[in-house]
């Protein structure tokens, strides 16, 4: 069957409307289809970003879903695992925690294996920040270590207390 | 009210095209995804957290803001019409589905000339937007950092420091960043070369959309292009790194067109004359055609071709077309066939004088 536009290509769209109960068939290929734009022909849900998101979800975990990951739910707002992998969306902020084993190999898959270096929010992230500086200065200590630059080590060294000490 | 004059005038900040300046890279945005510690995301607020989270936010827009931030408005979406929230996403402030969403705890922070619009409760508590014109991705992230700093004086984040900013979608987790730039690249698509770019562009960790985001076609030769991932890279490398690629494209397209101006010479000219002389004597036009013209168009005025109209009245213009705004202008619902008459209407009225 060719397509009723232009009745060039073959009909690949079939579409069947019905208004005040008359029933009004089209057949058109793919291109007038697009063309007529009219008629949104919704493929049922099974083509939609959650649920591409989900499958992710779905294919790393390589438990049974019928076992533990059922029953935790998460005490900010009561999602399970199995609603996260449906929605492809998480509930609040608790359920990072509440789910991080689960949610380990997604947010792998996603971003690769970092962890967040950016910026830090400066109300909460005070102990971040000071563990960063830490780590950059316990960076620079061996450096000045490696090129024998004993006095500066030591300078660095005791900034690193310092440090240390704030952090307890 | 400063959302009235928004949503009756035409224009908003990311329509002021520089002097001067090429036309390929027309806005850049930067999107700060953040939620509020201790309650539940957009898509699990019940009536109670939803109030929290709106009483919250609103308390902290009624305080007193930074200098750079006093015309910073908060209004609740449920305030405005249907058509209002339409406006709000033609314009590019809010998203389509924020528009047409029914949650009634959506919201919208809006500042003066629309460069900062922040979104409350749409798949984030707060979605902060900074929308500039051209090519400016360095001080659009100064502006958005000005506002997160400050909502987070106020407001307690969700943070861990293992997984960064916690989002309720686990692809924006980590900065919550997302910079896009909105390219035009009519040289490219003629070339057929857009294809091959746009390969490219997705192996350098960026991704390329249509001209109103996620789900909508590329039409009139607008891209949207932005960064994929949102964690293991600091914000400022995530700038720098989409700003290069940018600049590379743009120096791509900026060839193509040299080459087309001498190789086809007189196909480019026919196209933009055709352009002009249907939207200066159609009747009815619809969206997709004027949008494919008005790039033509847009090219012309680029290349030196077409005189006589601004970038910034062309800005305007596509969005002026757009079904929300068409119906707010002529105080009516209209069909669709009433729309692609009006639609030709307001095009000849803006372009008339042009040459």
């Amino acid at each position: 069957m060719y397509c009723e536009e232009c009745k060039q290509k073959p009909a690949a769209v079939h579409l069947t409307q019905v208004y005040n109960g008359k029933i009004i068939q089209s057949h058109l290929c793919e291109e007038c289809a697009a063309k007529k734009g009219g008629f949104i022909f919704d493929p049922g849900n099974k083509f939609s970003i959650p649920n591409l998101l989900s499958s992710i979800f779905g294919a790393s975990c390589s438990i049974d879903p019928d076992l533990t990951t059922e029953i935790k739910s998460c005490s900010g707002c009561g999602m399970t695992f199995n609603d996260i992998r449906q929605t492809g969306k998480l509930g609040c902020s608790n359920c990072y925690q509440v789910f991080a084993q689960e949610m380990e190999p997604t947010l792998r898959r996603i971003h690769g294996n970092s962890q967040h270096i950016g910026k830090i929010p400066t109300r909460s992230g005070e102990k971040v920040l000071l563990r960063k500086q830490l780590d950059a200065l316990k960076t620079q200590l061996q450096e000045a270590v490696n090129h024998e630059e004993y006095e500066k080590a030591a300078e660095i060294r005791d900034g690193i207390k310092a440090l240390e000490s704030r952090l307890v | 009210m400063s959302i009235e004059n928004i949503l009756n005038c035409g224009s908003v900040k990311w329509m002021e095209s520089q002097e001067g300046q090429d036309d390929i890279v027309i806005s850049s945005r930067i999107r700060l995804a953040r939620n509020v510690v201790d309650l539940p995301f957009p898509m699990r607020l019940d009536q109670k957290s939803g109030d929290e989270c709106m009483q919250r936010v609103k308390a902290v827009c009624q305080e007193e803001m930074p200098a750079a931030l006093n015309t910073v408005e908060y209004t609740s979406l449920a305030q405005l019409s249907i058509l209002d929230r339409g406006i709000l996403a033609e314009k590019h402030l809010i998203s389509p589905g924020h528009a047409e969403s029914d949650s009634p705890f959506g919201a919208i922070l809006l500042n003066r000339d629309g460069s900062l619009a922040t979104m409350v409760n749409e798949e984030d508590h707060l979605r902060i937007q900074c929308l500039l014109p051209g090519l400016q991705l360095a001080a659009g992230y100064e502006m958005a950092q000005q506002m997160d700093d400050f909502l987070e004086s106020k407001l307690e984040y969700a943070f861990d420091e293992r997984n960064g900013y916690l989002t309720s979608c686990p692809t924006n987790v980590g900065t919550g960043l997302r910079a896009s730039v909105m390219l035009h690249l009519p040289a490219m698509q003629m070339t057929g070369q857009t294809g091959q770019i746009l390969q490219t562009i997705g192996q350098l960790g960026m991704t390329v959309r249509g001209l109103y985001g996620e789900g909508t076609q590329a039409t009139g030769n607008y891209f949207q292009m932005s960064n994929q991932i949102t964690m293991g890279q600091s914000e400022e490398e995530i700038c720098n790194h989409l700003q290069a690629v940018t600049e590379q494209i743009v120096e791509q397209e900026h060839l193509l067109r040299e080459r087309l101006k001498i190789d086809l010479k007189y196909q480019l000219e026919d196209k933009i004359g055709r352009a002009l002389g249907i939207l200066n004597h159609a009747r009815i036009i619809n969206s997709t055609e004027a949008l494919a013209l008005l790039s033509d168009l847009r090219l012309g005025i680029d290349l030196g071709i077409v005189s006589g109209i601004q970038l910034n009245a062309l800005n305007q213009l596509i969005v002026s077309i757009r079904p929300a705004h068409l119906q707010k202008c002529f105080a009516q619902e209209l069909d669709p066939l009433q729309r692609d008459i009006k639609r030709a209407e307001i095009i000849q009225d803006k372009i008339k004088g042009i040459k």
